[in-house]
């Protein structure tokens, strides 16, 4: 059931923010470092960069955990922005400054159903990357290798965007609205 | 609930959101997704790709022991704090207030004739990135038109044939587009303005004061 593998990451998550359990981590841990290291190799890093790297993005993850938000990203969407800000670090060919935060309320207990509906988002994302044709996916892949210059990068790819864009979007005027 | 029309395209969007553009281009980026709600939306978006991209790639073996390695480098953890960049008030949102050294009003213009003012904010063999400001009805300058052209309003608008910019609209133009954008009247447009094609210094003042005559 790929779903409810996928809600475990949360819940791994969950048991190394709120009792810093390391079995929880050496979970996460075998199923993302490896993929990490492959992602960092096929961005360019050498083998032993990419695993020193790898290691190094898990250790932010165990650091950042309580940072992390389940109702805003999936848990790989938010070890990948940090594998991508390390790798730009590694690259010293100039920063990458983040858009500026919005003042979101800062929830110990992130709805479920939110935290539900983004994982299945997520899941469908996935899946819809996975059966794209060969030729558009590993457009896409490069484009996330940083192999593609942006003029390089198709615009249509046929991924089926707008689900997380249509919630994101659903939390931002609930948000717009609370501040009013 | 926001004006703005003119957004970054899903291409840059991706670009940006894999890490692989210049630092000028991203902080055009990064300046108009902290005031459009639109693209802050497909960025989370085009991020949540990237974590599929990261799923889905074949796992490459780590050494051993690299587990315990890891757990040697856990310490204490971050507690939740306070966004680390809350929203600016003002002109520049908080990504360009780093670059600018504060807000509009702080912004130590050059002038470049003409009444147009600027200010660069960064460049490197990437890129470049620059504020300008323009009086209405001047020419907003030419900024090289090799490679690919950002140009974000941040107060007042121009408009040349493709339409009307006003505050938070971007326009994205490469070699193809031949426009001559125009400062409206009211407030000076003040834009920030990048490229991906490497500043010259000894051709820039030259082509950037050409479209001033043209009008
Ligand atoms: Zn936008």
């Amino acid at each position: 059931m790929p779903e409810t593998a996928t809600l475990d990451w949360t819940a791994e998550m969950a048991a190394i923010r709120d009792r810093q359990d390391q079995a929880a981590f050496a979970r996460l841990f075998s199923h993302f470092a490896p993929r990490l290291k492959a992602f960092l190799m096929k961005s360019g890093l050498a083998p032993d960069q990419a695993e020193d790297c790898a290691q190094d993005v898990m250790a932010t993850v165990w650091k950042r955990a309580a940072l992390f938000d389940p109702a805003k990203a999936g848990v790989s969407t938010w070890i990948f922005t940090i594998a991508r800000n390390r790798r730009i670090d590694l690259a010293r060919r100039g920063a990458r400054p983040e858009p500026e935060e919005l003042p979101w309320t800062p929830e110990p207990a992130p709805d479920q159903a939110d935290v539900l509906a983004m994982q299945q988002d997520s899941d469908r994302l996935t899946k819809a990357l996975a059966e794209l044709p060969e030729a558009q996916r590993r457009i896409v892949e490069r484009a996330f290798y940083g192999d593609l210059s942006h003029s390089e990068i198709a615009a249509e790819t046929g991924l089926p965007l707008g689900t997380i864009k249509s919630r994101i979007r659903l939390a931002l005027e609930r948000l717009r609205h609370a501040l009013d | 609930m926001s004006d703005i029309k003119h957004h970054i395209t899903p291409a840059l969007m991706m670009g940006y959101a894999a890490g692989g553009l210049p630092e000028a281009i991203n902080l055009v980026i990064a300046t108009h997704v902290s005031i459009c709600d639109e693209c802050r939306a497909s960025l989370a978006e085009y991020e949540s790709i990237g974590g599929s991209v990261v799923e889905t790639t074949e796992a490459a073996a780590m050494s051993a022991g690299s587990l315990e390695a890891t757990l040697a480098l856990l310490g204490a953890q971050d507690r939740p704090a306070a966004p680390k960049r809350p929203a600016a008030h003002g002109v520049f949102p908080a990504p360009l207030r780093d670059y600018a050294g504060g807000d509009a009003a702080d912004v130590r213009w050059k002038s470049l004739g003409g009444g147009v003012k600027q200010r660069i904010l960064q460049a490197d063999s990437y890129g470049s990135v620059r504020l300008l400001k323009i009086p209405g009805g001047v020419a907003v300058p030419d900024h090289g038109h090799k490679g690919i052209e950002l140009t974000l309003v941040l107060q007042g608008a121009f408009s040349d044939d493709t339409g009307h910019f006003g505050r938070g609209d971007v326009e994205i133009a490469d070699q193809s587009l031949e426009h001559t954008p125009i400062a409206e009247p009211g407030a000076d447009c003040i834009c920030l303005a990048a490229t991906d094609a490497p500043l010259r210094f000894n051709s820039l003042i030259p082509r950037l004061l050409q479209p001033l005559f043209k009008i």
